[in-house]
């Protein structure tokens, strides 16, 4: 954006009524002989932002299709596929950004006259929530069949996944070697003691981890497990994985679980981020694996643009975008994975469906209420 | 429910039985008020239902089949919750109720070097969101902090407790409300404190002895006042709390509403917040009762005390100063510097704007609603208009994600009614700013409300009865007279609403039209991800932008002492 447009932007009617308000606030201050309240709000009727608006138009090319999409992924981190997209096909694409609750509570309080197209998310369990509360369409795409595999979409094909993240096991390498890791589960175990870090169980990525435990190894012994994380813990359960990874690196414990994309990120910034990343699960199970995923809503009148949308997120030139710029694994088998991932090792992820994740989450939050996990 | 304004209009009229004789204009007269009577009374009705809807909506959410939820939040989630939030309302009531307290004693009464300067700066925090605060403090003093990573360095192992629990909580909390405390205490003491130091003295009473027998005592309405707001928002707090990984009524909601889809056990917790909140009022309402609402110009007379003392209250301030505001305030400009050439656009301009823009729209809504009920509840002070008044004022305190969803869902279904008669085509009111405005009044009510209340019982019947005789319109009494004697209220409303509308996350993100984006929804976007370094520039921006109000109520209290 230039300067005239900024200058444009700043003497435009947005700002007249702050600064009127201000004024008055001021006006007031200085109190001899002021003005009502009332007659200056009446004064200063809110000017819609029909500028904006207008430069929006004007920005966007010929066809004037828009996707509306409703997502609680990071505008910064999904805004430069979605650019890239607008540039190769002229599709505007308008994004709304919240927590996921407050997404879907919206989504079904709008019903068929939602402006939404398309649902974007991260984890399992969120769209199958969706899914659940009749939120998004089923829809059939050979592309979509093609490029993502069946445990990563919804059966009844209401919604796909788009990028893999892995859950796994992270160590301080200065105290911890990889030959005494093995699973999740291990964590459990008192020699542990006091050298485990963990995420809150509020986070929708840890209820996954525990619902896809709880198909693995049934409910008793998950519990136990929990329990047993829960008294091997360093210090209070971590709101992010973030922190939690710079603990183990600041020596407060001496594992942890994060998910893989955090990790990555933290080695961009600090290439000699001392924690080592160990691919849990390997000789049992596999290493747990989520996605971040879409689908199409239900009261979408462009419902041909979201799919289309959806099916460009799931072609080569999207998915090696995902993983130079998040981190994140392709959902698409083949594709080159930027050399960081690559630098990780192969692993083998869980076979699980990944709806099972939704279908169990009610339960695995329970679970970890009960067993004290926070 | 709300008892009707026309019942009570039926009760025996005393309104300023004049001694005129003529019963035909006795009866006019009569009639008169009692029809202005039942439509100021009709209007507060109104006004309190329009901001009753939201959680009333939410409240009646009972439409969901009750899972076998209940019993698993009452077992193993709602004793820690109780116990958390008694923790946190005690701590916050303890810890800025004598932080809030002591300092504005100090500065109010006392010359020590610095006490100019601190006066307005330990205002500051105020514009600082919780949230931020919480974040930031954590990424200064966890483990993996500079703080005790330099520790470390220097081979000093002591660890600091950790910060993320409970404690660590309402600590910050405190740190984050303290002001209200502070600058209604200044106000109390500024206008009476001094007057006590001169009858203390002529009674010949210690320091310590002035400040609790007639100063505290005095001051106590006010300051009760300030931890009200303190307890409301400690009990709203969503961010700073979800930092610290505690489990409040809020997070609980949450946790019902968005991790086991059952709106009707969010529906029932959240009624056991207002149920709190209900007992807090109440206990306020007491004490409000007492409140004596006389105003005097003291001196400008401050105690003198040796030089020891002074330094001491100056280092007391500076310290507190430094952990609330400006150690936070200086690394969120390390942060910012640090990722400003990676975050900062041209979009900014527009965050910056937006956020001014709702701000101003909101404030200056509220402020009207604010005078109405004010007047109203001055005019006919009975039981159902304090009802009425304590309904209107009570969004404060539902927490805004619920707010934003209790509101949301009428709108949506208006909608939808309108494009099913045909008489809209597409969603109207849900992206406009409507929504918004109304979410934001019905939270932010209260703010406004309380300190335009508190001056209007400043004014005294003869005030008003002489701006009668001497102004020929009711609107050239409000001009002249009310308005005047009203605007510092109105001023401080003003300034607390705007700051806490520019620090709100959940309502503007839930509500905020396609493309509005505020500072507080980039934060949001940054701190979901765990990118805190990245989330400090739109903070800082907050935190600038709210200092000129703060700034402003300073000058305000300042001019008043």
């Amino acid at each position: 954006m230039s300067l005239n447009v900024i200058s444009a932007n700043l003497s435009s009617a947005k700002l007249t009524l702050p600064v009127a308000v201000f004024g008055m606030m001021l006006a007031l201050a200085g109190c001899s002989k002021s003005s009502t309240p009332e007659e200056s709000v009446d004064a200063e009727t809110p000017a819609p932002s029909t500028e904006q608006e207008v430069a929006k138009d004007n920005a966007a090319s010929a066809d004037g299709q828009t996707v509306t999409i409703y997502s609680s992924r990071n505008e910064q981190l999904i805004k430069p596929l979605l650019d890239r997209y607008t540039e190769q096909t002229g599709v505007k694409v308008e994004l709304v950004t919240d927590k996921d609750g407050p997404l879907m509570a919206r989504l079904q309080a709008e019903g068929q006259n939602t402006p939404a197209d398309m649902l974007l998310t991260v984890d399992a369990g969120n769209l199958w929530q969706a899914a659940g509360q009749g939120l998004l369409q089923p829809v059939a795409s050979s592309v979509l069949e093609a490029n993502v595999p069946a445990k990563y979409r919804d059966p009844e094909g209401r919604w796909t996944g788009l990028s893999l993240r892995a859950r796994t096991i992270f160590y301080d390498p200065s105290k911890v070697s990889a030959d005494q890791l093995s699973t999740y589960a291990d964590l459990a175990d008192p020699k542990w003691k006091g050298k485990l870090c963990l995420r809150t169980s509020k986070k929708v990525y840890n209820q996954s981890l525990v619902a896809s435990m709880m198909e693995h190894l049934g409910a008793e012994k998950t519990e136990a497990v929990i329990r047993g994380w829960v008294a091997n813990l360093a210090t209070d359960v971590f709101s992010d994985d973030t922190n939690l990874l710079e603990a183990i690196a600041a020596g407060q414990c001496e594992v942890g679980i994060a998910n893989s994309y955090y990790y990555g990120r933290l080695l961009d910034e600090k290439p000699d981020f001392p924690v080592k990343i160990f691919w849990a699960n390997q000789g049992t199970t596999g290493t747990h694996v989520n996605i971040s995923g879409a689908g199409v809503v239900t009261g979408s009148d462009n419902a041909d643009g979201a799919l289309k949308l959806m099916e460009w997120l799931s072609s080569d030139d999207a998915q090696g975008l995902y993983a130079s710029a998040d981190k994140e694994f392709p959902v698409k088998v083949g594709i080159d994975e930027s050399e960081m991932l690559r630098s990780w090792g192969q692993f083998k992820p869980d076979d699980i469906n990944v709806q099972k994740f939704g279908a169990l989450q009610t339960q695995a939050i329970q679970m970890m209420d009960k067993a004290g996990y926070k | 429910m709300i008892t009707m304004p026309e019942s009570s209009a039926s009760q025996n009229n005393t309104v300023n039985e004049s001694n005129e004789t003529g019963n035909t204009s006795k009866s006019i007269r009569q009639d008169h008020a009692t029809r202005k009577r039942v439509i100021s009374k009709s209007v507060l009705g109104l006004i309190s239902l329009f901001m009753l809807i939201p959680i009333l909506i939410v409240l009646l959410s009972w439409t969901q089949p009750v899972a076998d939820i209940w019993g698993h939040m009452r077992e193993y989630v709602l004793p820690q919750v109780l116990k958390n939030t008694a923790i946190l309302l005690l701590m916050v009531t303890v810890i800025s109720g004598t932080i809030g307290t002591a300092l504005a004693w100090l500065t109010s009464m006392y010359r020590f070097p610095g006490q100019r300067f601190f006066s307005w700066a330990l205002m500051l925090p105020l514009a600082m969101p919780a949230y931020v605060l919480a974040f930031v403090t954590v990424g200064i003093v966890d483990f993996s902090g500079p703080l005790q990573t330099a520790l470390r360095d220097f081979g000093v192992t002591t660890a600091i407790p950790s910060v993320r629990n409970v404690w660590g909580a309402g600590l910050i909390l405190s740190l984050a409300f303290y002001p209200y405390v502070y600058l209604l205490a200044r106000q109390a003491f500024l206008s009476q404190g001094r007057r006590a130091i001169e009858a203390g003295q002529m009674l010949g009473l210690s320091r310590g002895r002035v400040f609790f027998r007639l100063a505290l005592p005095q001051a106590l309405p006010w300051v009760i006042g300030g931890l009200l707001l303190a307890s409301m928002e400690t009990l709203a707090d969503f961010g700073a709390v979800s930092v610290f990984n505690v489990d409040t009524f809020t997070t609980a909601i949450y946790k019902a509403w968005f991790g086991f889809f059952s709106l009707t056990t969010a529906a029932q917790l959240a009624a056991l917040l207002i149920g709190v909140v209900f007992i807090v009022v109440l206990f306020e309402q007491y004490w409000q009762a007492k409140r004596g609402n006389t105003i005097t110009q003291g001196s400008s007379q401050r105690f003198e005390v040796s030089k020891p003392a002074k330094l001491a209250m100056t280092l007391l301030c500076t310290l507190v100063f430094l952990i609330a505001f400006l150690i936070p305030f200086a690394q969120l400009i390390y942060w910012t510097a640090a990722n400003f050439q990676q975050d900062f656009d041209a979009r900014y301009i527009d965050f910056v704007t937006n956020s001014l823009m709702i701000a101003s729209i909101t404030t200056a809504f509220i402020a009207v609603l604010a005078i109405m009920i004010a007047w109203i509840k001055r005019q006919y002070p009975d039981k159902s208009t304090k009802l009425m008044t304590t309904l209107a004022n009570l969004g404060y305190v539902v927490p805004g994600t619920v707010l934003a969803v209790g509101i949301f869902i009428p709108i949506a279904w208006l909608d939808n009614q309108l494009i099913a008669y045909g008489i809209t085509s597409t969603q109207f009111l849900s992206g406009s700013v409507i929504v918004m405005l109304l979410a934001l009044s019905t939270r932010f009510m209260t703010v406004s409300f309380q300190p335009v209340d508190r001056q209007l019982q400043r004014l005294t019947v003869n005030q008003e009865a002489a701006a009668k005789l001497l102004s020929d319109s009711p609107f050239q009494r409000w001009r002249q007279v009310m308005l005047p004697v009203l605007s510092p209220g109105v001023l401080t409303g003003l300034l607390m609403g705007f700051v806490e509308v520019m620090k709100e996350m959940p309502i503007t993100l839930m509500t905020r039209r396609q493309g509005w984006d505020t500072l507080a929804v980039r934060v949001f976007e940054m701190t979901s991800e765990g990118m805190w370094g990245r989330a400090a520039l739109p903070s800082l921006l907050i935190v600038l932008v709210g200092l000129i109000p703060v700034w402003i109520l300073l000058r305000q209290s300042d001019k008043q002492g």
